[in-house]
């Protein structure tokens, strides 16, 4: 129990700790050892608890509940604050709503519950615990460099970083008291509190459109959070004694009492992995600073929501609920990856291509096979690493050219060699055989095939799944394309973000090699367990895989033969006259630049349109399932 | 060792097939055009010729990619023909032609540039008819590997004529036929030039010309699974199937990238899905 509770109070000690520092050198050199703690300990937990299967704790319900009884009260007092200073109704009655149901549930129900096993630990926590631990850390290692360059470009943005820093740090140690709560109350609470730190950081800029992000990404997880808290007083109308809010109690219990509260915390869910119609608060997001992107979308906020709906995949397998929840996830997986493909900025498309990847995550999950589930749990693995590494490369590029456009980010390779090839991996790693994302989604089709309706979905794998290769290719493509000469100048970047890009490059490459590993020893009896049965992929196509990876290793090495005996021309340009730099005259004499940019297929694939139609679809079936739900209770 | 050494045979013979059907496909071209038509092993000539050429490139990366592009073609039909997973298959065949992709954006021409984009269009039109191509075989045969589909007693065609023809209808594009042939082309009536292929020339233009005679091999392998039940009857759908798209080729002129996706989608998704349901339902998928 000791390593669940290190993990969670450490990264508190040192947020509070980042309150208190402003000056740049002291804040290095607390920050990096930190977050190699936290690294080494999420490390620590894997190797003392990966044999044992689920571990409860007993740790007490009291005073801990309290304490963060008065800490929720707080920050809705604060959230209520900030709602009346900027003037957001929605966002006020929110905070109402769900304090009076927080109020009336610690009057009325808490007093006669005695939750005993308070804390666990299990193979999914541990890998949850994994990415936090590891991913988490290094973003915030990354954070650092980032900032201060930030602050030199954003002048007109107070430096907060001792604000900043302090969040990151809470948001690591919230996340991991999510994963480790076995007590749905302290789920809760670990629930808020990233939404607040989430809130926090997206608005930290101050800028109007900053706020106004902040506050929609707020109001909808408050949404999320109003929908759980109702989850929880329905569980505490059923059972006064409160064992049922013990998660492996109540996802143990069946459908007939679980699926209630479950469907309610799945919501919460979707509002969280920003699933449409939620998703426009995970775009809005991207108004903040990039290591905060990288966070949300890789190891913290997203995954929270994704976690939950898969730790209640079980309960939802075969149910009406479960299919509306998982076509919830494959239209929001088919409609993101299209508009995509219609994006020139960078973190946009990052953005799509997450929401895309969490609908797949619950799309799985609410189906909520044994497969499906082996699938979810590699999706959210795979995509946590590549990600974060997407996350960072643009950040670093856009700090060195001041710009996230695809389109300027033309003859990268040359620019910025180093980046661009991790940048390579990382978009490999998103769409490519052999790597994480692909091996996922090919699980997921094989298992979608055996599943109850499952044509459905693997029509949308089919389509969604092509769909995004055009968009990682056609960046692959602009990334590579080297219009004239140009110089070098990646020299600026730090040690440290150096350091962090080279482990989540490795991380990337790394994980997929052993990953067979990885299922046999944390996915695989940790499905086991739930169902008896378990997932793996065949030996063969193993074996494969590897083989491939290598191979994809080693061609780059066969541009050393091709250093002599070549003749260089210039790019075919139809007979036009054009200067080695690549331009040439146009009409009037002028002297102009070639530049080409990408198709964006706005017609077809227009962000508005399929938003709509997104809107709508997802809007009616979630309004169907909340009916469904109702009518259940009554 | 048996899938081993189909795909070493493949790698072997593959490239001789390939360049004889490419080369049946002129001569049948040259006579329904009126033409006589160059010699059967014209294409064998032409690659030898280019091979000896000096090689001429825009960037030195250029070749990495159109080695690749080879080597991954020749792996991923290695993979077909040893009776590997067909979805593998497809993802091995992806991964190949996006190195054919980025081949062509490596070079800064706006030829190129227009074929690469045209060609990941073309990707994401033909892609999902072939992924539910092999989701059709599985429901048939309760397997994804090639091995036991061709293993397979069933008539594969009766249960899906419908994703036959979709099938067909992207084997046009991946064939690089006329009304689909709009990232590169064997006719002159292209206006993007030579659209991917612009800027290679020499030893690595034959390279590609050979990864296009792997991946006619496989592409008609595929045929043959639907008839794998008689061989004889799948060596004659072969070749009516190749008849048809050369015929198809000579009738109609290039079409629009929209007009390319919106069929390739709408005949994926009307009568390929229709189809993958109706035998989905037959067979109690359905059982909510």
């Amino acid at each position: 129990m000791n390593e669940l509770l290190f993990l969670i109070g450490f990264p508190a000690i040192i947020a509070i700790l980042m309150l208190f520092i402003h000056k740049d050198k002291l804040r290095n050199y607390i920050v990096i050892p930190s977050a190699v703690i936290i690294g080494v300990a999420s490390i620590w937990l894997l190797i003392s608890c990966f044999n044992k299967n689920t571990i409860l704790y007993a740790f007490p319900f009291e005073p801990a509940s309290k304490i963060m009884y008065i800490i929720e009260l707080l920050l809705a007092i604060f959230i209520l604050y900030l709602g009346i200073k900027y003037r957001k109704t929605l966002t006020v009655a929110l905070v109402l709503i769900q304090a009076g149901l927080l109020v009336f549930f610690e009057t009325y129900l808490s007093s006669g519950m005695h939750p005993e096993n308070n804390l666990f630990v299990d193979q999914f926590s541990i890998i949850m615990a994994m990415i936090i631990g590891i991913i988490g850390s290094l973003i915030c290692v990354y954070a650092l460099g980032y900032m201060d360059t930030y602050h030199k470009h954003h002048t007109e943005v107070k430096d907060r970083k001792n604000i900043f820093f302090f969040i990151l740090f809470i948001f690591l140690s919230s996340m991991f008291g999510l994963v480790f709560s076995n007590n749905l109350l302290w789920v809760f609470f670990f629930w808020e509190v990233t939404t607040i730190c989430s809130f926090i950081l997206i608005g930290y800029s101050q800028t109007p459109e900053a706020t106004n992000n902040a506050f929609l990404a707020l109001a909808m997880n408050l949404l999320g959070g109003v929908a759980f808290m109702v989850a929880l007083i329905y569980i505490g109308i059923i059972d006064p004694s409160g064992k049922l809010l013990e998660l492996n109690t109540l996802i143990m219990s069946g459908q007939a009492i679980a699926l209630v509260p479950a469907v309610l915390i799945c919501f919460a869910g979707i509002t969280k992995a920003a699933l449409m119609p939620f998703s426009s608060w995970l775009v809005g997001a991207m108004v903040a600073p990039t290591p905060v992107s990288a966070l949300l979308h890789s190891s913290t906020m997203v995954k929270a929501g994704v976690y939950i709906i898969v730790r209640f995949s079980p309960v939802l397998a075969g149910s009406l609920e479960g299919f509306l929840i998982a076509l919830v996830g494959g239209f929001t997986f088919l409609l993101a990856s299209s508009m995509a493909i219609s994006q020139s900025n960078a973190k946009k498309v990052l953005a799509y291509s997450t929401i895309a990847n969490l609908g797949l995550i619950v799309a799985c999950a609410g189906i909520g096979t044994y497969k499906l589930m082996w699938a979810a749990i590699l999706l959210i693995i795979f995509h946590a690493i590549a990600k974060s590494l997407l996350f960072l490369c643009v950040g670093t590029v856009e700090n060195r050219i001041g710009s996230r456009d695809i389109d300027d980010m033309s003859g990268l390779i040359v620019r910025m060699p180093k980046i661009a090839v991790m940048m390579f991996i990382g978009i490999a790693g998103m769409f490519l055989a052999p790597f994480g994302m692909l091996i996922s989604k090919w699980a997921a089709i094989e298992a979608f095939i055996v599943a109850p309706l499952g044509l459905l979905f693997v029509a949308i794998l089919a389509f969604g799944g092509s769909i995004t290769v055009f968009f990682w290719a056609k960046w692959m493509g602009k990334i590579i394309s080297v219009p004239q000469v140009m110089e070098r100048i990646e020299d600026t970047v730090t040690k440290e973000k150096w350091a962090v890009l080279y482990i989540l490059a490795g991380l990337t490459v790394v994980v997929c090699l052993i990953f067979p590993l990885i299922s046999s020893v944390l996915v695989e009896p940790f499905i086991l367990n739930i169902y008896g049965q378990t997932a793996q992929l065949a030996q063969a196509n193993i074996t494969i895989m590897v083989m491939m990876l290598f191979l994809l290793m080693i061609m780059p090495f066969s541009m050393l033969f091709y250093r002599d005996g070549q003749k260089y021309v210039g790019p075919y340009m139809g007979g036009m006259t054009t200067t080695p730099t690549m331009q040439f005259t146009g009409a009037m004499g002028t002297v102009r630049d070639t530049t080409m940019g990408n198709y964006y297929l706005k017609n077809y694939f227009g962000e508005d349109k399929l938003f709509m139609i997104g809107t709508v679809l997802c809007l009616g079936i979630l309004i169907f399932a909340v009916i469904l739900t109702a009518g259940v209770v009554l | 060792m048996i899938p081993i050494v189909n795909a070493i045979i493949y790698i072997l013979l593959a490239p001789i097939i390939g360049g004889l059907v490419a080369g049946i496909d002129r001569k049948v071209t040259a006579r329904m055009q009126g033409r006589v038509g160059p010699p059967l092993l014209q294409p064998f000539y032409d690659v030898g010729k280019l091979f000896e050429k000096e090689t001429v490139v825009v960037t030195i990366s250029q070749n990495f990619h159109v080695l690749s592009y080879l080597v991954f073609m020749a792996v991923s039909g290695a993979l077909f023909f040893s009776g590997g997973d067909f979805l593998l298959v497809i993802f091995a065949f992806t991964l190949s032609h996006i190195f054919l992709v980025l081949g062509a954006y490596s070079s800064y021409s706006p030829y190129s540039h227009v074929g690469a984009e045209r060609e990941l269009i073309q990707i994401i039109a033909y892609e999902p008819m072939i992924i539910l191509t092999a989701v059709g075989m599985y429901l048939v045969t309760q397997s994804f590997n090639i091995s036991d589909i061709i293993a397979s007693s069933v008539p594969v065609i009766m249960y899906l004529p419908g994703v036959f023809v979709g099938y067909l209808m992207v084997l046009t594009i991946k064939l690089r036929k006329s009304p689909f042939d709009l990232s590169t082309s064997h006719h002159a009536h292209q206006e993007i030039v030579k659209g991917v292929t612009t800027d290679f020339s020499g030893p690595n233009l034959a390279k590609i010309e050979i990864a296009h005679w792997y991946e006619y091999v496989v592409l008609l392998g595929v045929v043959y699974l639907f008839f794998g039940f008689n061989p004889i009857i799948a060596i004659a759908a072969i070749i009516i199937a190749y008849f048809l798209e050369i015929v198809i080729d000579n009738t109609f002129s290039r079409a629009k990238w929209q007009m390319t996706l919106k069929t390739a989608w709408l005949i994926a998704g009307a009568i390929g899905i229709v189809n993958l349901a109706t035998l989905y339902y037959l067979r109690g998928g359905v059982w909510l």
